[in-house]
């Protein structure tokens, strides 16, 4: 009796919902259709008709239902129907085939959305204004952002300023002060600027087809980035795509579908590369591009084997350092370090106030870096400008000083290290004869001897925190270059020898470890969002148990290193090695292209078009992508630009303003483990849907259903899920759900966690360490199986403790990672005499300040109005190389003229900005241009976008590693001719 | 009557850019009647920054600076706009009434800051309105406050009296005083923009080797005033602070232990590395 109650009730609560919302009763329109609900065994059943947005229902088994749900008994359909929704239940009946649903894909999810829609139709989201706006909320690379709408359009975007009903702040007493931070969320520009972005002309509006490219016929591979395109309908476009798939596939096997995304995306848990797009491509197979550890490659490649901590690609554990630091470090040393320009990584100015705090406590403050750069300008303090990546050389020259004037840490290093002995003996000249004096350092880094000698008496006698990356312990910079994992390798010994995690010696730089609540779990991008992808995202770790959902996985063995992939075109073969977090040694494991018995890449499936901007000697996508070896190029992209405009089929996406999606600022989870502990504030955000996607323009989930539709998977992709349901399932499953209802969250659109009662925190990083403790931070890695005694004693190395000569690199034969981590001079730098008579510069392509990579760069936005960004020079935004004063005067080059930047890769044009901020013989441009466009024939001519990674270097910063190092780069400029007579200088000089 | 003013920390400024990129998310093909009218996309920087560098690799200083409409008490931009197209309200702020000032360039060139804009497609001149719009509705501050990260922007709403006080209590000044507009908009720690500075490294040699020197007095003196100085840090490195320029050159007395150990000449025309100076 009870089921007939239920199927009975459904059509009461399909009249219901839409007798009171408009947008349901519009839905019942969208298709007529007859839906049986039914035991297989026919013995009970009740069908529904809908006409003309009219529901009719009966009590009977229809001949010819549109769509067929069915359960195997009595006792499961009622369990499963029962309100309200238990997707545990419903996983568990379809993953068990205790029910299942035939028909059309996209009838059958239609139907199961529009059941799912009797619930959300009623959710209410925003505060309403006064004025008749309403406020919701959204988030992004940068922070979260208050959204003020009216009439269906974005008015204005804001930080986010906390009220009285908010969790309150933490406070850190230190020297007598009391510190608490401001309550709002800091974010950078361009957060500010989205809204730009958004309405930008460059959007892609509708599915688009080259011109000259002809599904059956001549597919003029040779013209991609020349040809013009014709716009086509959504089922022209996804039927061509699905089309292809089915075809390599059948004709090809397994591995002819490759899919290559950047390394971010628009912020959310749902819409995510490593969520929705995962999710639909392991459905399908695909050969995976992998990722090297971009921004992490020394750490990864290299301090990972002195210390371990291979979960976070190498960098330090964080915890308790801001608290740790502000009471008891003496100095700080900013070590390629500038916060200020790539806010840590997705935190906004949130470490900002800190190191504010630092400056007034006293706490003094030195800049390792070639660039005098953002952080360096705004708190002061010493300059120390090596030339880039001679810093390993520095670094071997401090460690020479401190033993020769006994300014170590003895006891740890005796009881807490191994290796000692040997490393010291490298140091002092014992074997090679050549002391790594202060003198010896000052010839290759170009730093005076006496400056070495200081700060390493400074360093010595004073406690420091080591400030090494833009997250103070990882992020870009000097782990970038040729030399990068020497530099991060000797980061780590420095710490050793200074008595790593004693009071007021640790990493950090203040961006990292705020006294948050560690315990409390919402899940962060990489924590696989809606993928079930149990090995290639941070799933299973939390997520999957927490959100029963149908797990997914790739079961294509062929990878392709990112950085190989033209060589894996073009050539038919490359090797790679493995980005794998969960061990020291998975990264020993190599791969080669074609793997055994795959088929090589026929599709190329790219998400977003930002390599040629952010890839090296990236002229090399060109030649891929004009390649005949590359039949079929799709691009899913929200922008028309980079290398977007050499995809035979463009299908555009929209931005995460224009759907919905749930997650928390700046929380990674997965290889970025609790990246939120740079934020003041914990924040979740229900990221609302503001304004309906531009032109033709759909959700990448959307995208990826009618993707699924065509191929039989709907169901298996959406779960009869809408993105605002998989948002709810993903706040029922985390620790939100426990503290704010999800009526309350929606409406005002964030919750802030709360801190930690003071007494609470998790303790300061390493103390366990230096204590000679078990482990006591709240931190799920290394795996049990990595201790070598009991679990929890000592680090993930062999010997448990820091390691000068590691165990893990005396197995593993790479010439250029000997165990004992000697200074090799770069192979694209000081020393390469032949290469620098050629080109005497050396380039440095940092992390962007006012874009993140290519987002906020290019597409019209306001972005490019700002001066230090790009400048405007004859009605062109052009990209910004800052050179010394010196060398733009041995050029005869003035502030604001045209210069071509050039080497042996290729030659781009940008706008010289003179300063004295770069040591003379390094010029600095920023390395992520959203923009490429070539003078004249693609990948042959200059660029005047402003990719200077066209001119870095393919090669890996090891032999046996898959490490990119951009910024070995040499270079010479010289005025751009072409137009200097002619050109009406319209940019404004700074000073 | 309480009235607005923005107070500007040029010390707390680090050149992130917010103001000037959410000024563009307010008005940026958006108009707000009665306020103003709709901003071109790019061209105009209702709220820009200014950038100061000094000295020379390898000691350098790096300063910011927010520029914007003044709301000028005594508006030169008032007198040459005809009819009543600019308005000075009760609050202060200045409202450049995007309807009666159309076609009124000459309103453009009138403004000493250079902080209005001419949009061509609108024909009409335009400034940052102290978010005026915004205000009226109940904010309590200004968006570019709200957006600023490091708490460079102060909107403060007090009579002119009390103004006239935290101005004198927190040496604030405002930009070109000499023209005589009476602008609004303070600024703090302006002398980062104005001022100038002496550095240098004390080095000495010891056992053969060239060492930076700590704890060295280093004095600027100018017609026997002394007018800044400054101890060495660990890296032999001084910076004198806070100098002005004027047309005679001064004189740096390096002390080291009790004892003047060296005197030098410094011209200064600009903010200055002079060097090592070995003792």
């Amino acid at each position: 009796m009870y089921l007939y109650t239920l199927l009975y009730g459904i059509v009461l609560a399909l009249r219901f919902t839409a007798l009171l919302h408009p947008d349901f009763r519009k839905r019942l329109k969208e298709h007529d259709m007859v839906v049986q609900i039914k035991l297989e065994n026919n013995k009970v059943g009740r069908y529904y008709i809908i006409k003309d947005g009219k529901i009719s229902t009966k009590s009977a088994i229809h001949p010819k239902p549109d769509v067929t749900m069915f359960f195997k008994n009595r006792r499961i359909a009622q369990r499963v129907l029962t309100p309200p929704n238990d997707y545990g239940e419903l996983v568990h009946a379809g993953k068990n085939f205790q029910m299942g649903a035939t028909g059309e894909d996209k009838l059958v999810c239609w139907w199961m959305i529009t059941l799912g829609k009797l619930l959300s139709s009623g959710w209410k989201v925003g505060v309403k204004m006064p004025n008749g706006e309403t406020r919701l909320v959204n988030n992004t690379n940068g922070g979260p952002l208050y959204v003020y709408v009216k009439d269906g359009k974005i008015i204005r975007t804001t930080p986010i300023e906390l009220d009285n009903d908010d969790a309150p702040s933490w406070t850190v007493y230190a020297r007598g002060k009391e510190f608490r931070p401001p309550r709002r969320a800091t974010v950078p520009a361009y957060s500010l600027g989205w809204k730009s972005m958004i309405n930008s002309k460059e959007r892609n509006l509708y599915p688009m087809k080259r011109v000259d490219f002809d599904l059956n016929g001549e597919r003029n591979p040779q013209n991609r980035g020349k040809s013009g395109y014709e716009r086509i309908s959504w089922d022209e476009a996804l039927d061509i795509v699905a089309g292809e798939f089915k075809r390599v596939k059948r004709d090809c096997g397994p591995g002819a579908i490759a899919l290559s995304h950047g390394s971010h995306h628009n912020w959310g848990n749902v819409g995510y590369y490593l969520s929705a797009m995962l999710r639909f491509f392991n459905g399908i197979g695909f050969t995976r591009v992998m990722h090297n550890p971009d921004s992490w490659e020394g750490w990864y490649w290299g301090g990972v084997h002195h210390y371990g901590h291979s979960m976070r690609l190498g960098s330090p554990e964080p915890f308790g350092q801001v608290e740790d630091c502000l009471k008891n470090a003496e100095m700080i040393v900013f070590w390629s370090s500038d916060p200020e320009a790539t806010n840590g990584l997705y935190a906004g100015y949130e470490g900002t106030i800190r190191r504010l705090w630092a400056k007034e406590l006293g706490i003094k403050m030195v800049h390792i870096d070639p660039h005098w750069n953002q952080t360096a300008g705004f708190f002061g303090g010493k300059w120390i400008a090596p030339k880039p990546g001679t810093d390993p050389a520095l670094a071997q020259a401090l460690c020479h000083v401190w033993i020769e004037e006994d300014l170590y840490d003895k006891n740890f290093v005796e009881n807490r290290t191994t290796g000692f002995d040997e490393w010291a003996a490298y140091i002092m000249g014992q074997g090679d004869g050549t002391p790594k004096s202060p003198e010896w350092a000052a010839l290759e880094t170009g730093i005076p001897a006496r400056d070495i000698r200081a700060l390493a008496r400074e360093w010595g006698k004073k406690k420091t925190y080591l400030g090494a990356g833009g997250l103070g312990g990882g992020f870009g910079g000097a782990c970038r270059t040729a030399t990068g994992t020497q530099w991060a390798r000797m980061m780590v010994i420095l710490m050793a020898m200074q008595g790593l995690g004693r009071p007021g010696i640790n990493f950090g730089n203040l961006q990292q470890g705020a006294p948050h609540d560690y315990t409390f779990w919402f899940p962060g991008y990489a924590e696989g969002g809606i993928s079930g992808d149990l090995t290639h995202t941070g799933s299973a770790l939390v997520t999957y148990p927490r959100m029963p959902h149908v797990m997914s996985m790739n079961n294509c063995k062929q990878i392709v290193s990112r950085l190989q992939l033209p060589d894996a075109i073009l050539n038919g073969e490359a090797e790679g090695y493995l980005t794998d977090p969960t061990s020291m040694h998975g990264q020993f494991s190599s791969f080669k292209y074609p793997a055994p018995g795959h088929s090589k890449i026929q599709i190329l499936y790219k998400y977003g078009g930002a390599s040629i901007g952010t890839m090296n000697n990236s002229n090399r996508w060109i030649q891929m992508y004009q390649s005949e070896n590359l039949p079929f190029v799709v691009s899913q992209s929200i922008w028309f630009e980079g290398e977007t405009k050499f995809a035979d089929i463009i299908l555009p996406a929209c931005t995460n303003f224009e759907r919905w999606d749930i997650g928390e600022w700046a929380s990674a989870g997965g290889y970025g483990h609790q990246f939120y502990n740079q934020v003041n504030h914990r924040i979740v955000t229900l990221q609302a849907k503001c304004q309906e996607p531009a032109g033709e323009s759909k959700s990448d989930y959307q995208i990826f259903l009618e993707l699924a539709n065509r191929m039989g998977l709907g169901l298996y992709f959406s779960e009869g899920c809408t993105e605002l349901d998989w948002a709810k399932r993903i706040f029922d499953a985390s620790d939100a759900s426990k503290m704010v209802s999800w009526k309350k969250f929606i409406k005002k659109g964030y919750y802030a966690i709360p801190p930690d009662e003071p007494e609470a925190r998790a303790p300061t990083a390493f103390k366990w360490f230096y204590e000679g403790r078990k482990k006591d931070v709240p931190e799920p890695h290394p795996l049990p199986a990595d201790y070598s005694e009991e679990f929890q004693k000592g680090l993930q190395t062999q010997s448990g403790k820091i390691e000068f000569i590691p165990e893990s690199l005396k197995k593993f034969d790479d010439p250029d990672r000997p165990p004992l981590n000697k200074y090799m001079p770069s192979w694209e730098g000081t020393q390469t005499t032949d290469l620098l008579k050629k080109f005497p510069l050396q380039l440095i392509s940092s992390h962007a300040r006012y874009s993140f990579h290519t987002l906020g760069d290019g597409k019209d936005s306001t972005i490019n109005d700002i001066r230090d960004h790009r400048m405007l020079i004859d009605g062109y935004y052009y990209w910004i190389a800052r050179v010394n004063k010196s060398d733009a005067k041995a050029r005869g080059v003035k502030h604001s003229d045209l210069i071509t930047l050039h080497n042996d890769r290729g030659s781009v044009i940008c706008a010289a900005y003179l300063t004295e901020r770069v040591r003379p013989g390094v010029v600095q441009a920023y390395e992520s241009s959203a923009v490429y466009e070539p003078v004249g024939e693609p990948g042959k001519s200059t660029d005047r976008g402003g990719c200077v990674n066209q001119l870095t270097s393919q090669r890996s910063q090891s032999k046996k590693s898959s490490a990119m190092a951009p910024n070995a780069c040499l270079i010479d400029f010289k005025p751009y001719l072409a137009d200097t007579t002619t050109r009406n200088t319209t940019a404004e000089a700074h000073t | 009557m309480k009235k607005w003013n923005m107070i500007v920390d040029v010390a707390r400024c680090h050149n992130c850019y917010n103001c000037f990129i959410t000024t563009k998310d307010e008005y940026v093909e958006q108009e707000h009647k009665g306020y103003t009218g709709p901003q071109p996309l790019h061209g105009h920087s209702w709220v820009d920054m200014e950038y100061r560098e000094s000295g020379e690799w390898p000691i350098v200083e790096t300063n910011f600076r927010p520029v914007m409409c003044n709301h000028c008490d005594d508006a030169p931009c008032m007198k040459a706009a005809t009819g009543d197209a600019i308005k000075k309200r009760d609050d202060g702020i200045v409202i450049i009434d995007p309807k009666k000032s159309k076609g009124q360039k000459q309103i453009v060139d009138a403004c000493p800051y250079g902080a209005i804009y001419w949009n061509e497609e609108e024909q009409i001149p335009q400034a940052w309105p102290f978010d005026a719009h915004l205000l009226d509705q109940g904010w309590e501050k200004t968006k570019i406050e709200i957006s600023c990260p490091t708490e460079v922007l102060k909107s403060v709403k007090v009579t002119d009296k009390k103004m006239q006080q935290i101005a004198k209590e927190e040496n604030l000044t405002t930009l070109e005083p000499r023209m005589g507009a009476k602008p609004r908009v303070y600024y703090k720690n302006n002398h980062l923009f104005e001022a100038y500075f002496i550095a240098g490294t004390v080095v000495t040699n010891i056992e053969n080797r060239e060492e930076c020197l700590e704890g060295v007095t280093v004095t600027a003196v100018r017609n026997e005033e002394i007018i800044g100085s400054a101890v060495t840090d660990g890296f032999g490195e001084f910076k004198i602070k806070k100098i002005y320029p004027d047309a005679n050159s001064i004189t740096l007395k390096v002390e080291h232990e009790g004892k003047i150990v060296k005197t030098l000449g410094v011209p200064l025309e600009d903010s200055t590395y002079i060097g090592c100076i070995e003792i």
